[in-house]
């Protein structure tokens, strides 16, 4: 008697779990057909910070480059309208496991030109390979400082003119500051996240590319103001709006 | 009022004994569950290996007084040191026979005890055994996790020494300039590059570059190849990255004769000197253009 009912218990909770596992392929095929995808803008509230001008004399070769048109620390860069530029954003949230697995195989570049980091700041996927190029013709030194105890382990490497890329991954999300020790005005940002992700441009609009429908929290990252999260809805084939504004200190 | 004090007193006695049996759970689980009896924790140098719970004590008498219980590198001595004692915890160590990034070799750990570090408050250990020394590179790998997540790297081939020519010596100034050393090295090797006064360790830290004209020994070890392993490696968690991309093999060790040139006489550098004076080699000029 105990061992017929034990059985049939198995037999339902065994056809649970396949219905189970069977609508969510089904519904992971629909939605991969449909995806949405998330947009908005970061701005600032309040005045921008000003940004001190960077002094490159003691390397002529970074001067030079920067001789009509001064350069300036790029910690809050806020664009026409009051777009803050740098921004990453990334869902926090709401993403399945295929989904935070996927790895884009586009190659972004890390460049050094005039002695300063373009772009200022590089977001990438965990186990999404990047490139760090040099334009410039003076050495310089990559040198990225992740915590060592998250398994992103820092690494320091020289990079001559005319030196090939560097050619790296990170294991863990991430925000890693980047700098280099000849130029010590040098900073940038690895910022290494799960899943999609995007930056803002000059105006401080950006679009997370192929989410697919759903519910997810939106997390919006800069490197002086810290993070803001949100909650969005992404429809079948349709934009999902997230805008954010941080408060300037 | 007799039994409600009775009570109170039984009950926080109760609450006593399962905190102190608690913690007393966790120390010996930790300890010797976890780490100590670990394979991560011992130490394989030549055919000596090196137990971490032989080290306990070892550790204690020599190393905590900087290094510290926890092996933060913040034992009591820490404050009125520079450069401060290193950090077990991060395991990022600056003489490595591994690539830049990857963790050192248990010997690395072992030769750096018995080395010290010369310009800093790290003695020479070579007075404990070679046992002694092992065991304590095993008890120094307890204090991460890095150690159970992580292999060493694979130490970097070095070729063997070539015979020292006058373009040898020709070739490494010219490496020395390329890879524009003297901005933080200087063009005399002075370490009075444009870089070097601004020049900070991993944690901030004001750090100098390396005096190749003031007698000081080379960090990581004297001899040729502990002078090529700097530059191909990089010493971590400092300025001095890894030149392993850019620096082939057989012009490193170019670059090694140039370096020993600029040194003054030592027990390595005769012939070094003697071609440099020959030469009449002058200091590197860094206005010439990129080549």
């Amino acid at each position: 008697m105990k061992h017929q009912r034990n059985r049939g218990w198995a037999a339902i909770l065994a056809t649970l779990v396949l219905v189970g596992l069977g609508s969510l392929t089904i519904s992971h095929k629909a939605s991969a057909a449909a995806e949405g995808k998330i947009t908005g803008t970061v701005k600032l509230d309040g005045t921008a910070p000003h940004m001190k001008g960077i002094e490159m004399s003691k390397d002529p070769v970074c001067d030079k480059a920067h001789a009509n048109n001064p350069a300036h620390s790029e910690n809050v860069v806020v664009g026409k309208g009051g777009g803050l530029e740098n921004v990453v954003l990334y869902i926090s949230e709401g993403l399945s496991a295929s989904e935070l697995n996927a790895k884009p195989t586009q190659v972004p570049i890390f460049d050094q030109k005039g002695c300063m980091y373009t772009p200022h700041v590089l977001a990438m996927d965990v186990g999404q390979e990047f490139k760090v190029e040099t334009s410039d013709p003076t050495a310089h030194n990559i040198h990225p400082e992740p915590n060592p105890l998250t398994g992103n382990i820092p690494w320091n490497q020289s990079q001559p003119p005319g030196a090939a890329p560097v050619v790296k991954s990170w294991k863990t999300p991430e925000m890693i500051h980047v700098k280099c020790n000849i130029h010590p005005w040098m900073s940038g940002w690895f910022a290494v996240v799960k899943g999609p992700y995007a930056t803002t441009d000059e105006n401080g609009s950006y679009t997370i590319q192929n989410v697919p429908p759903g519910n997810y929290t939106v997390t919006a990252w800069q490197e002086t103001y810290g993070t803001q999260t949100q909650k969005v809805t992404v429809a079948a084939g349709a934009a999902a709006t997230a805008n954010f504004a941080f408060k300037a200190k | 009022m007799h039994r409600n004090l009775l009570k109170w007193l039984l009950l926080s006695a109760v609450v006593a004994l399962c905190l102190s049996a608690a913690s007393y759970a966790q120390l010996t689980t930790y300890q010797q569950q976890e780490w100590l009896h670990s394979p991560a924790t011992s130490s394989h140098v030549g055919n000596i290996t090196g137990n971490a719970h032989a080290a306990a004590m070892p550790y204690r008498r020599y190393c905590v007084g900087c290094h510290g219980t926890l092996g933060d590198g913040n034992g009591e001595n820490a404050q009125w040191i520079s450069p401060k004692p290193r950090d077990f915890q991060l395991a990022i160590f600056k003489c490595r026979s591994t690539p830049t990034g990857t963790l050192p070799t248990d010997e690395d750990l072992f030769n750096s005890i018995g080395r010290g570090l010369d310009r800093s408050n790290m003695p020479s250990w070579d007075a404990l055994t070679k046992q002694e020394r092992a065991d304590l590179v095993a008890w120094i790998k307890h204090f991460s996790p890095r150690w159970q997540n992580e292999k060493a790297g694979t130490p970097i081939q070095i070729p063997a020494e070539p015979e020292i020519t006058p373009d040898r010596v020709k070739t490494g100034q010219e490496v020395f300039r390329k890879m524009e050393c003297w901005k933080c090295h200087g063009v005399q090797g002075m370490a009075n590059g444009p870089s070097s006064s601004t020049l900070t360790d991993d944690l901030g830290r004001p750090i100098s570059p390396f005096n190749f004209t003031d007698g000081s020994r080379p960090l990581c070890g004297s001899t040729d190849q502990d002078i090529y392993k700097i530059f191909m490696t990089g010493l971590d968690g400092t300025p001095m990255p890894s030149f392993a991309d850019n620096i082939k093999p057989e012009e490193a060790w170019d670059l090694v004769f140039y370096l020993r040139s600029l040194q003054p006489h030592n027990a390595y550098n005769a012939k070094e000197r003697e071609i440099a004076k020959q030469l009449g080699l002058k200091p590197v000029n860094p206005n010439a253009p990129a080549q």
